[in-house]
């Protein structure tokens, strides 16, 4: 077996765990796609094209309350700026790659695909190592795209009232239950629900996604600023 | 904007945001302060998502009396901070918001 096959394997080794809460996460962006009203070859396709969790249900949100299509780009672009983070840590592993290669991989560059796989690069100098992060991003792709066209199929038998929709909120509250034990990140949590809230009617376009994610942004960094200057 | 030309659009956001780090980048860049406040992106971002879902109605108003989300979300929360799990959470939240919803 050769070493970049070796490699391939070990990163959707690592990777697999993490994709037991990405199954339910599918299947309601699926059900929700359809009960919005889009086709389910639009459904597919956005899972294909964007391929991004969180992204798409933002989209699904923001369109179903009738946000203009810039809004809701731009909103994508707010909750996607962390892959600027992701990007810019394996960045330095993956500096001697082809432009091809580099492309495949920032397709595949996933919020769990990274987590694994950054651990993987601290440890390994081997060359072939982005192997890794192709293998781990490969598995949520397959489980993505699964777990998609499922809702899709599922969705024309689920009862409207269920209130299906509400599982929303609880998937992205589901994502942050590792900060609520930290009181910075409680508090830009609170900032940010509340302009939104207060902002859903008043910030114009709809746009309240993005000023509440700058304005509790802003908190975090005047915040951890703070901190460092009492310690 | 057609569908499929916002479906597209979202995409190669997506795609640039992943791709410009990589392809770009110079380490020096990015800086122990910048990394530091982009990993706040998830709790400045997410909670615009989980609020106004939670407390408003579907025409934006508030819906703060004999609203199942609040308790289903608090219950949520609490099984969150517990388990730190992530299906427990979801599931969690599901089936009190049905309980409160089909059964109270």
């Amino acid at each position: 077996m050769n070493n970049k096959f070796r490699v391939f394997l070990k990163g959707i080794f690592d990777v697999s765990p993490l994709m037991i809460p990405v199954v339910p996460f599918g299947l309601i962006f699926g059900v929700l796609s359809i009960d919005i009203g889009f086709s389910p070859i639009e459904t597919m396709g956005m899972s294909l094209i964007v391929f991004g969790g969180a992204s798409q249900i933002v989209l699904l949100q923001l369109f179903s309350g009738g946000a203009s299509s810039l809004v809701i780009i731009s909103s994508v672009g707010a909750v996607n700026s962390r892959h600027l983070l992701y990007g810019a840590v394996v960045s330095e592993h993956l500096s001697d790659l082809k432009l091809f290669w580099k492309i495949i991989i920032s397709y595949f560059l996933v919020d769990q695909a990274f987590a694994r796989s950054n651990e993987y690069f601290k440890k390994n100098k081997d060359k072939n190592k982005y192997f890794h992060l192709f293998g781990g991003g490969i598995t949520c792709w397959v489980i993505w795209q699964t777990t998609t066209f499922l809702g899709i199929v599922l969705g024309a038998f689920i009862p409207e009232k269920l209130g299906l929709s509400f599982a929303v909120p609880l998937t992205f509250l589901a994502l942050l239950v590792n900060d609520f034990r930290k009181l910075i990140n409680v508090i830009v949590i609170i900032i940010s629900g509340l302009v939104a809230t207060f902002g859903f009617n008043y910030v114009p376009y709809k746009a309240y996604v993005i000023v509440a994610g700058v304005t509790a942004l802003l908190t975090a960094a005047i915040l951890t600023k703070l901190n460092k200057k009492n310690e | 904007m057609s569908n499929w030309l916002l479906i597209i659009y979202c995409g190669l956001i997506t795609f640039l945001t992943r791709f410009s780090m990589i392809a770009l980048l110079k380490k020096e860049m990015f800086n122990d302060r910048i990394r530091e406040i982009l990993s706040f992106v998830p709790s400045a971002i997410f909670p615009a998502i989980i609020f106004p879902a939670i407390f408003l109605d579907n025409s934006g108003d508030f819906q703060l009396e004999n609203n199942p989300k609040i308790m289903a979300a608090i219950i949520a929360m609490l099984i969150g901070i517990i388990s730190q799990n992530i299906i427990a959470t979801i599931i969690s939240g599901l089936a009190s918001y049905w309980f409160l919803i089909f059964m109270v």
